[in-house]
């Protein structure tokens, strides 16, 4: 939810060798990223690489602990946002939007109803969300009846996607992640989801952390920087042609890399040649 | 113990028709031997009625002021002011139909067969003033409420209303029941009984929305006839003790009944809630929703039975009941019980208590909805699955409003044990 006065705020997420833990559990061992307003970013991994956690760890997921490195957002007058020390919400309002792969239902709450409280807690007119939300609603093909349904219940895959891209919308971020946006997903809605994100990074300099274990989510989603994610550190950065090597090779060749990696090595006294 | 005041004496000096009178005085000296219900008995486990001295009420005798409550529009309305039944008016249409709604008179001596489940519905039996009859006769379709709204203002009186809803055959009703008082200190035991008769069907709802030094120890039964339905349905909201007991008897086969209520405890309230589903007949289906969510050192109590009887074959009977806990000294008990004697039944019992979901509060978070207005959205959408099961439509935005200025109250507090980072 970015100022949006004087054209579209250009601003980057920085996260600087960022370490978490969840459940007692190392997840993220230094990770290092930059988003800038505008660029699609790719953060891609095997199961269990600990993608899913740098989305809720960047977004302040209560469980997922922050043990050392930063999350920072920095606009273009060079000041900047420690995340880490902000609440989830407070972080929305700093410009920060996820979408998460199974989105929970909240029974009893509306889409427009959430939207309004968001709206107003910063300040804006509530009493322009429900035109907003219904001109969203069109852009992504969301059945307009559909709005009126509590938030994500009863919904397929594709109408909670479709859901998400309605309030990514409304809220207009800075910064969006996305987590496997392309799960349970049908073509038509991916399409239609993807359209409306890409139009975003054009139009409101929106930057997006997509995260996801296929390529497949880049053949509409064009990501300008792609990253491997493995046990917890990018092992790789590369532009498009890295998704087109792993739709070749799967993650084998970065799995391999680290079995072959020195940490190995510190086994002590054990006899193996 | 015996309360000196409500004495077979007493009961018998309360004017009405003499079949009345009698069963005044035979409730009243089956009370003097009936001793007080104590915590040591499973129906009352888990409740404050240790605590209950009834030496500290008088029998009401005389009306005081007159309830607020918002009312919807609707075809008759009954009002009580400390026990007392005041102005009825019935609307010339449905007056028309045949509807009755006025107090027991001399000729319904077949209406004294009631079952008194409990102490406190005894000495309902030997205290009500004037028992209110809602009867409809057969075939008929009454539009629109019967409405009966209550109001306490006498500090230290005790009353005793009692309701009986007699939808006859194949006819339809609503009623909507209103409790309400002042900020004294009373003790207020209502009896509902309902009777559906063969493919009737009945919408109730009770709204108790009473002061918070109020006792209130209520009971409600309901026989529900061959192919009838019983949509029966509270929010509970107010009271120091409030407790429900509700024993639903489907006794003719295809009956339905359907049991939905809400209830929210703040400050040093205690909800207790009792409820029994009884399949007697075959075909039979009964469903059960309570939710609750409690507050500061609020507590709620809810235990349920399904029994189904050894004849009731193709049962369906269902049974859940989930709470919000709100605060670290809040406290909710939930027990579900089934006790099945025959094979050919479908039954199901679930019950959770706990905080406010955690994904659900970080799900708003991330969209920029504050902790405190994410708790609310949450916690007032918990609750709409009850709302929009209720029946008298036009009385649910009232209820709503009310509760949401009961979840308006709602402070910072941790959820699932953690805080945001």
């Amino acid at each position: 939810m970015g100022e949006q006065q004087g054209g579209p705020a250009r601003s980057e997420l920085v996260v600087e060798d960022l370490h978490v833990q969840v459940g007692g559990q190392m997840v993220l061992n230094g990770v290092d990223l930059r988003v800038a307003s505008g660029e699609v970013h790719a953060v891609m991994g095997p199961n269990g690489s600990g993608k899913s956690t740098l989305a809720y760890a960047i977004m302040g997921r209560p469980g997922y602990e922050v043990t050392a490195g930063s999350i920072t957002l920095v606009d273009d007058d060079s000041s900047s946002v420690d995340l880490v020390a902000l609440s989830p919400w407070e972080r929305a309002h700093a410009g920060l939007f996820s979408t998460q792969q199974y989105p929970t239902e909240v029974p009893g709450v509306g889409l427009e109803n959430m939207l309004e409280e968001a709206v107003a807690a910063i300040g804006g007119d509530r009493s322009a969300v429900e035109a907003q939300v219904a001109a969203e609603a069109e852009l992504v093909d969301f059945d307009p009846d559909l709005l009126y349904r509590s938030l994500n219940v009863d919904l397929s895959g594709g109408e909670m996607k479709r859901s998400e891209a309605v309030q990514l919308g409304v809220l207009r971020p800075r910064i969006a992640i996305l987590d496997e946006l392309d799960s349970g997903l049908d073509v038509d809605a991916l399409a239609a989801v993807s359209r409306r994100i890409e139009q975003a990074t054009h139009e409101d300099n929106l930057g997006v952390l997509a995260i996801t274990h296929f390529s497949r989510l880049l053949t509409v989603l064009h990501a300008d920087v792609v990253h491997i994610l493995i046990d917890g550190v990018i092992q790789e950065t590369g532009g498009p042609e890295l998704a087109a090597q792993l739709e070749e090779t799967g993650y084998d060749p970065w799995i391999d890399t680290r079995a072959e990696s020195p940490v190995e090595i510190h086994l002590g006294g054990d006899p193996w040649p | 113990m015996i309360e000196t005041q409500f004495t077979p004496d007493a009961a018998g000096a309360i004017p009405g028709p003499d079949w009345l009178a009698r069963r005044r005085v035979a409730a009243a000296e089956q009370l003097a031997a009936s001793p007080m219900p104590s915590v040591e008995e499973e129906v009352w486990r888990y409740t404050p009625i240790g605590q209950l001295d009834l030496s500290r009420y008088q029998l009401a005798h005389d009306g005081g002021g007159t309830s607020k409550a918002s009312v919807p529009e609707h075809s008759a309305m009954a009002e009580t002011s400390n026990g007392r039944l005041g102005g009825v008016e019935v609307s010339a249409e449905v007056a028309a139909q045949g509807v009755e709604v006025r107090p027991l008179g001399e000729g319904d001596a077949e209406l004294a067969a009631s079952v008194d489940v409990d102490r406190f519905a005894l000495m309902n039996a030997a205290f009500s003033f004037e028992p209110l009859l809602v009867r409809v006769p057969p075939g008929v379709s009454v539009e629109g409420p019967i409405v009966v709204r209550h109001w306490l203002d006498a500090d230290g009186g005790a009353v005793f209303p009692r309701l009986i809803v007699d939808a006859g055959a194949d006819s339809s009703v609503e009623v909507l029941e209103l409790y309400g008082s002042a900020d004294v200190s009373a003790f207020i035991s209502p009896v509902i009984e309902i009777r559906v008769a063969a493919a009737a069907r009945v919408g109730y709802l009770a709204v108790q929305d009473l002061g918070p030094k109020v006792w209130h120890i209520g009971s409600q039964v309901s026989h529900i006839g061959a192919q009838a339905h019983l949509r029966s349905s509270s929010a509970a909201l107010g009271g120091e003790y409030a407790r429900t007991r509700l024993d639903t008897h489907l006794s003719g086969r295809g009956a339905t009944g359907d049991l939905i209520s809400l209830y929210f405890g703040d400050g040093e309230q205690t909800l207790d809630f009792r409820t029994f589903q009884d399949h007697a007949a075959p075909d039979t289906t009964s469903t059960l929703l309570f939710k609750g969510a409690v507050d500061d050192s609020s507590r709620s109590v809810y235990t349920g039975l399904i029994r189904v009887r050894p004849d009731a074959r193709g049962t369906n009977a269902y049974q859940t009941n989930r709470n919000i806990k709100l605060s670290e000294d809040a406290w909710a008990e939930s027990v579900p019980n089934l006790e099945i004697e025959n094979n050919e039944v479908h039954c199901s019992h679930a019950s959770a208590v706990g905080p406010i979901n955690s994904d659900q509060l970080f799900y708003l978070e991330s969209r920029g909805v504050p902790t405190e207005t994410a708790e609310r959205l949450i916690v007032a959408g918990f609750f709409d699955e009850v709302l929009d099961q209720f029946p008298v439509l036009d009385a649910v935005p009232a209820v709503r409003d009310r509760l949401q200025s009961k979840i308006e109250g709602l402070g910072h507090r941790g959820v699932d044990g953690e805080t945001g980072s």
